[in-house]
């Protein structure tokens, strides 16, 4: 009996009913128990670093607080209000929930193992395209927050809804860029010929700034601090879920903690090198092949939760417009700018058959000189603004028929008039 | 590596659950149009598009297009819906549409262009029944996939269409913005510049310190004492001293406070009362 580590996708939908059966609840199971663990880690973490205790009442530290609180959150009243859509109301957090759990179902955790003498990949299932499959759930995902931010009728629940369905659509393009560079250079969409191709080089090395633009959309998809904008506590109440409880309540905080699991997982299956075992040990022989990888992959997802908890421990919540620049006006210019770099790489190696190393040198150079150039350009623009603002305190007041026409005013000039009025109606 | 490229449907597993697959999804996006059209709330009838989205990406999975059945979710459902739902959501929970027929024979239009289209849907279905298809197992072969064909399609053959299309996209996006482009006379103030203009205005905006800070006592009318000893007077509601009803400050209150914050600490109580 041999043990490929490489699977193909052929091995892929020819599991008997019983084995997908109990992938199926193993996903299930693993989600729900990823979450109570996150839940009390993220507790824990946080409280160490605002030095505080943290849960430490059920369980061995605290480690039962996570369940403790679901049961107490579905016993909760659930209370439904009466403005609400009410179809729709119920729908949201569903969708949201469902989605979450789907998701997961073409992340790999292994190699192919033997399952009572089955031998299946480690993977619920695979096909071509499946990192555009989780792009596509996760696009469905915001319905339920969408939804449950229209259904309440309530304006801070409106205003969540409307500012996550903004931030989802243009994070998630951000985070589609950063996948195609994982693309062009796996030759594949499917997560588990990516995790393949990564055999040799992990490509957090080939593609860091792929990896560090998905790292940044992936906090803003998962909507969690710094970019928890829809659901903002000190200007939305609860944003999205301001009018929900309950159960309901738990599926959207459910789905939240889920999500951090799955773009966890993605960024591992696609920068980390998946369930492959990191560099001194993969040495050892053996520690790639059959139920191993999985301390690896559930390690690498750890280490991400860690950094999630963290990044939600340090950094203040943005203004809603520095995180729409930050994802327009950074994230996607230089994805795309990466993107072109990486395809003419790939092409020029492809055609030309020079090594890498030549490649990078051919375009590496004029190209980072390109970019200083626009860089000290914007520079010192900004700071030309800057002494221009500081001077710029004198506003002068013109009298817009001196001419004989009216003519509106220019920068730093005040009409007449308008300073006039203005000062009527406060005066009055 | 990448040659035994097989999409998930084909499996001999998948091929027998194809017709009940079928008939679910289809009913369901049958479902879904039906409903769009007698949906009072224009948000419903989006969210009934949305289901009919979503079943027709699983037929063409299901018949061996999975590029073109996510693709249709992640463009369909998850972009230009969403762009549909963001622009409804603004209506509001309660709003209906109205049924009057704005633009004068609309409905016969309307009719008129369902004939065309129900007629040109049925000659091309019926097409199928006369034409030798070699089906898309053949076409995936000659280019090692499913996905390779598209992209070597759309790449090759196809792709001064494709440039042409997006750049068609490109100018109604570009359009849409020069519409609502509005020019400023002025430039917009910065948080920086508004927060300047706040504070340069003499006014103090920061909270007000808190009454009895300092002091030995914790009461409004006792005002709080600067870490240099010194009265705040802004520490006091306006009424209590309108009153005549603000507390004086003892000398030793005032110098403990003068040594608190120099570092000598707190003076000792019982030195002080002998």
């Amino acid at each position: 009996m041999k043990l490929f580590p490489n699977v193909s996708l052929g091995a892929f939908g020819i599991d008997p009913w019983w084995v997908t059966l109990i992938k199926v609840l193993a996903v299930f199971v693993i989600l729900v128990l990823m979450t109570l663990l996150a839940i009390w880690a993220e507790r824990r973490i946080v409280a160490r670093m605002q030095m505080r205790i943290g849960p430490n009442r059920v369980g061995p530290f605290g480690i039962l607080q996570g369940l403790m609180d679901g049961v107490k959150l579905a016993l909760k009243e659930d209370v439904i209000p009466f403005t609400v859509d009410r179809a729709v109301y119920i729908l949201a957090p569903i969708i949201s929930a469902t989605t979450a759990f789907m998701t997961f179902a073409v992340i790999p955790f292994g190699p192919e193992v033997s399952f009572f003498g089955v031998i299946t990949p480690l993977q619920l299932t695979d096909f071509p395209v499946s990192v555009l499959y989780v792009l596509a759930i996760a696009s469905v995902g915001i319905y339920g927050i969408v939804l449950a931010g229209w259904s309440s009728g309530s304006t801070y629940a409106l205003l969540g809804g409307l500012r996550s369905s903004a931030q989802m659509v243009s994070y998630e393009i951000a985070m589609g860029l950063s996948f195609v560079a994982v693309f062009l250079y796996a030759g594949s969409m499917s997560t588990s010929q990516i995790v393949a191709a990564q055999e040799r080089t992990w490509y957090i090395l080939l593609l860091l700034p792929s990896f560090l633009i998905y790292v940044i959309s992936m906090v803003g998809e998962t909507n969690r601090a710094p970019f928890d904008l829809p659901e903002a506590e000190g200007e939305l109440v609860g944003g999205f879920h301001t009018e929900y409880s309950s159960l309901k309540f738990a599926l959207f905080f459910l789905a939240e903690y889920i999500n951090m699991v799955t773009v966890s997982a993605l960024a591992t299956t696609l920068f980390l090198g998946g369930w492959r075992a990191p560099f001194p040990i993969s040495l050892i022989p053996g520690v790639n092949e059959g139920w191993v990888p999985l301390i690896w992959f559930f390690s690498k997802i750890a280490v991400f939760l860690f950094v999630f908890i963290w990044i939600r421990g340090t950094l203040p919540r943005f203004r809603y417009d520095q995180f729409m620049n930050l994802g327009w006006k950074i994230l996607i210019p230089t994805s795309l700018a990466w993107i072109t770099i990486v395809a003419i790489t790939r092409g020029l190696r492809n055609s030309l058959d020079l090594p890498t190393g030549q490649t990078v040198a051919l375009l590496g150079v004029p190209l980072i000189a390109v970019a200083l150039t626009l860089f000290i350009r914007d520079w010192r623009k900004a700071n030309a603004e800057e002494a221009l603002e500081e001077n710029q305190i004198l506003v002068t007041e013109i009298d817009p028929f001196a001419g004989g026409h009216p003519i509106p005013p220019l920068p730093g000039q005040v009409l007449v008039e308008q300073t006039s009025s203005r000062q009527g109606i406060t005066n009055g | 590596m990448f040659q035994n490229l097989m999409p998930l449907v084909e499996s001999a597993n998948a091929v027998s659950f194809e017709p009940v697959v079928f008939w679910i999804t289809g009913s369901l996006s049958v479902l879904g149009a039906v409903g769009m059209l007698v949906s009072k709330k224009a948000v419903h009838s989006a969210l009934w598009v949305a289901l009919t989205m979503i079943n027709l990406a699983i037929l063409y999975v299901l018949q061996s297009a999975p590029f073109l059945g996510v693709t249709q979710v992640v463009v369909y459902t998850g972009a230009v819906m969403m762009l549909f739902l963001f622009v409804l959501m603004i209506v509001g929970v309660d709003a209906s549409d109205s049924l009057i027929e704005t633009i004068k024979g609309q409905r016969m239009l309307a009719i008129f262009a369902g004939l065309i289209l129900v007629v040109s849907l049925v000659l091309l279905l019926s097409n199928s029944f006369y034409v030798q298809t070699n089906g898309l197992e053949t076409a995936d072969l000659e280019y090692g996939g499913n996905i390779q064909g598209i992209a070597a399609l759309l790449f090759s053959k196809y792709v001064l269409i494709f440039e042409l299309t997006s750049a068609l996209l490109i100018t109604a996006a570009v359009g849409a913005m020069v519409l609502a482009h509005k020019e400023r006379a002025v430039p917009r103030k910065t948080q920086a510049q508004m927060a300047k203009e706040l504070f340069s205005s003499g006014n103090y905006k920061g909270p007000l310190p808190s009454p009895g800070v300092y002091a030995r006592h914790n009461s409004v009318d006792t005002p709080a004492l600067l870490p240099d000893g010194s009265v705040s007077q802004i520490s006091i509601p306006g009424p209590i001293i309108a009153r005549g009803a603000a507390k004086t400050i003892n000398q030793k209150d005032i110098d403990e406070v003068q040594s608190i914050s120099e570092g000598r600490g707190i003076i000792d109580k019982e030195v002080e009362d002998q």
